[in-house]
């Protein structure tokens, strides 16, 4: 079934059909009408869970751990200033190894008030243990969704997840989805099996105090499951294509076989970049695209090219572009772009630009300072 | 003995099981392991706990082992409340009408850091129980002032004693309109099993609060615990009543005060305590002053 | 998967009885049974036999007990090591 929509109800949607049983949220620009979507099928009876109506988003990431340690499978949604007070309880979520699926809509930070795309909220969480993915599609929104369920409560991994997507670019606009039969979704995600959970009929405690030769243990194996995690994205992408005829991995590569630039961008960006790299290639230019839709694991494995332009729009204050710098002395020709800050529009004219200045050696904060 | 309201009478009738281990990690003369002790003699096995950072998340023990008899979910500071509205919606989703979550959470991360949380627990009516122990300060981090310590206070953030009153968190939490809200303490075993009872019977946000001393924090000797909190009460310094869907009654010695008992002389109970050592006339007439104008506002208001 | 999760243990921080410095002991010629010293005991180290029994081994000493009983059955003394 085609279905037109923004990527706001999609997720929604998707939220459904993986039959999410606790979703807990709180409103926030530009995320709001996921939580809207959600209420309304609540209270439908469209979807059987339960809608914990809280009173910020602390307690919205609060309300979904406590609820996923029982055992249930649970989604929140969030943006900006959302997903920094939750920052705390995302770290929790991840040393509980805890699945949960949530999706940010990238916004800005304020001050001033901002409620355009920027990546800064979701970059600012790249350290919490959430495999971080990112879309560029609102098809894209709804197969990373359900497929993160998979992913994340894979008992190779147990880790939650966090699928971001670019404010109003693609929350507020509407896109035809490809959307599969219930039953087929339920073929392909099975019924949440947690790895722990609290129950009074074997009375564990969680979370006591844990002494230093412990706890490194226990962060160790977060990191053994991130390094697991690639393989396990890898697999279930494949096994989305084969079901549903779109192929998913760490990464998506599109004209990179013969290029001699390869051009490196996460979410919209990505989609004006294909724009461009055809705008390129018309030209005779050599030049292909990596969208990188998994930020956490990092897929260092997939990235072995001799040219990348890293174009990306987040910062990391005194040290500059994050995805640059963690590519950095891995690539022998790095050329790295901070664009579309604070919702800057980016468009395949912009990023063919930067292709242009990169070829001349020079890149930088675009169109501030460009060296 | 039971009485013909279904309640304990006395002490050797409260139930022997035990939920709190041999061999934790509490302070000795800790009040806070009575307190859960009583509690969860009340509570029972169906009893999930949840409790934020705050001295019983030390009393549990190290990881691999804990002393605690039933499940338990630590959680952040200020998100107590938040965990149980999660842990109550799952129980609904798994189908389980029996089991009660409980937050176990001491009065700073109540009355300060987790207020938040429970005001929204409160008003979105989630089944459950808060329970504030109340030591009226920060005593795991060292004796830090809170919003629950009384006036003159010494901790190690008012070295010369707290400059401002207490707040009354408990009516704070009666604004919130939920069925069933309780003060206890220690010293009135009876009493505080009772409430636990109670509330357990009820279903709705239910909120107890247990006033519980503690040696080393308020600066007296560990075999006086109970001393203390019987004192607390029989000075008029801390008020046990309960209050069904609204409807405040006062109970044991505190009722008896409010129907015109006398009430022990503060000093008595504010002498035994290091932490109001330094304290001059002027701010025991102030104490004392304010603790009339509470009663005389108990009387007017919650009779 | 490794994540915090712990089992109930009785003795979870060891014996902890040998943080006592006084030792309460009990004259059961003159308890009255009122279970006080059992109820009161942070430690849940007195269990209800016939009379009140101390576990020494988990008993800290605090002096709660006695400090309670009302007929002054249980008495304190300093721990000789």
């Amino acid at each position: 079934m085609i279905v037109i929509d923004t990527a706001n109800h999609i997720s929604a949607l998707a939220a459904k059909m993986a039959r999410a049983r606790v979703i807990a949220a709180y409103p926030i620009t530009p995320q709001t009408t996921v939580v809207e979507k959600l209420a309304e099928y609540v209270e439908s009876g469209e979807l059987d869970a339960e809608f914990i109506r809280v009173e910020s988003e602390h307690s919205a990431m609060t309300a979904c751990i406590a609820a996923e340690a029982m055992g249930v499978r649970t989604f929140t949604a969030t943006a900006s200033h959302g997903l920094l007070l939750m920052h705390e309880m995302l770290h929790w979520a991840g040393l509980a190894r805890l699945p949960i699926v949530m999706v940010n809509v990238n916004r800005a930070i304020g001050p001033g008030w901002n409620i355009w795309s920027d990546a800064n909220d979701s970059m600012a969480q790249r350290d919490t243990g959430w495999l971080h993915f990112y879309c560029s599609s609102n098809q894209e929104v709804y197969d990373s969704i359900i497929m993160a369920y998979k992913i994340a409560e894979s008992q190779e991994v147990m880790l939650p997840a966090m699928i971001c997507y670019d404010g109003f670019i693609l929350s507020h606009t509407s896109m035809p989805v490809e959307v599969p039969e219930q039953s087929k979704i339920d073929e392909f995600l099975p019924e949440f099996k947690p790895a722990w959970k609290i129950d009074v009929e074997n009375p564990i405690t969680h979370g006591n105090i844990v002494e230093p030769h412990y706890y490194a243990r226990i962060r160790y194996d977060m990191q053994v499951a991130m390094e697991r995690a690639k393989k396990i994205i890898e697999e279930v992408g494949e096994e989305w294509g084969k079901k549903f005829g779109r192929d998913y991995g760490l990464v998506q590569e599109y004209k990179c076989e013969d290029a001699d630039y390869v051009i490196l961008t996460m979410a919209s960006m990505a989609a004006e970049a294909k724009v461009a790299v055809d705008e390129l290639r018309n030209k005779g230019e050599k030049v292909g695209l990596v969208n990188l839709r998994t930020h956490r694991p990092m897929p260092f494995e997939r990235l072995k090219y001799d040219k990348i332009i890293v174009i990306e729009r987040a910062v990391s204050f005194g040290l500059g572009g994050i995805v640059y710098n963690e590519l950095k002395g891995r690539v022998p020709e790095l050329y790295g772009f901070i664009a579309g800050i604070g919702g800057m529009d980016v468009s395949y004219r912009d990023i063919e630009r930067m292709y242009e200045l990169a070829k001349e050696g020079k890149d930088g904060w675009y169109p501030i300072e460009v060296k | 003995m039971v009485s013909d309201r279904g309640e304990i009478m006395a002490i050797k009738d409260l139930p022997e099981e035990e939920y709190v281990l041999k061999g934790h990690a509490a302070c000795p003369g800790c009040p806070a392991t009575i307190a859960l002790r009583i509690t969860l003699k009340a509570l029972g096995k169906k009893t999930i706990l949840v409790i934020p950072a705050c001295c019983s998340a030390v009393i549990q023990s190290l990881y691999p082992k804990t002393s605690f008899g039933v499940p338990t979910l630590n959680i952040a500071f200020e998100a107590s409340a938040a965990a149980a509205s999660g842990v109550a919606s799952a129980l609904k989703i798994l189908g389980e009408k029996d089991i009660t979550p409980v937050v176990w959470a001491g009065d700073g991360g109540s009355y300060d850091i987790g207020i938040q949380a429970l005001s929204g627990a409160l008003e979105r009516g989630t089944d459950f129980i808060y329970i504030c122990y109340n030591n009226q300060m920060y005593s795991n981090t060292g004796i830090q002032r809170s919003g629950a310590t009384p006036y003159g206070a010494w901790t190690t953030t008012t070295w010369t004693g707290k400059k401002e009153r207490q707040k009354e968190l408990a009516e704070i939490v009666m604004a919130h309109h939920i069925p069933y809200v309780a003060t206890a303490t220690i010293a009135y075993p009876e009493d505080l099993y009772n409430k636990m009872k109670k509330a357990k019977e009820m279903k709705g946000p239910r909120y107890i609060e247990i006033l519980t001393p503690c040696p080393p924090g308020w600066r007296f000797d560990m075999s006086k615990t109970v001393e203390i909190a019987r004192l607390a009460v029989e000075t008029g310094s801390w008020v046990l009543y309960e209050a069904i869907n609204g409807k405040v009654e006062f109970t044991g010695q505190s009722k008896r005060i409010l129907e015109g008992k006398e009430r022990k002389p503060i000093e008595d109970w504010l002498k035994m305590q290091g932490r109001f050592r330094h304290l001059k006339q002027e701010d025991i007439e102030k104490i004392k002053r304010e603790l009339d104008e509470k009663w005389e506002y108990y009387r007017k208001v919650m009779k | 998967m490794k994540t915090a999760i712990s089992y109930p243990t009785e003795g979870a921080m060891g014996k902890t009885g040998t943080w006592r410095v006084f030792r309460p002991s009990i004259d059961i010629g003159k308890c009255i049974k009122c279970w006080r010293c059992w109820i009161f005991c942070p430690d849940a180290a007195i269990s209800k036999g016939e009379y009140p029994v101390i576990d020494y081994e988990y008993c800290k000493g605090c002096g709660i007990c006695a400090n309670e009983c009302p007929v002054n059955a249980i008495e304190m003394g300093r721990e000789e090591k």
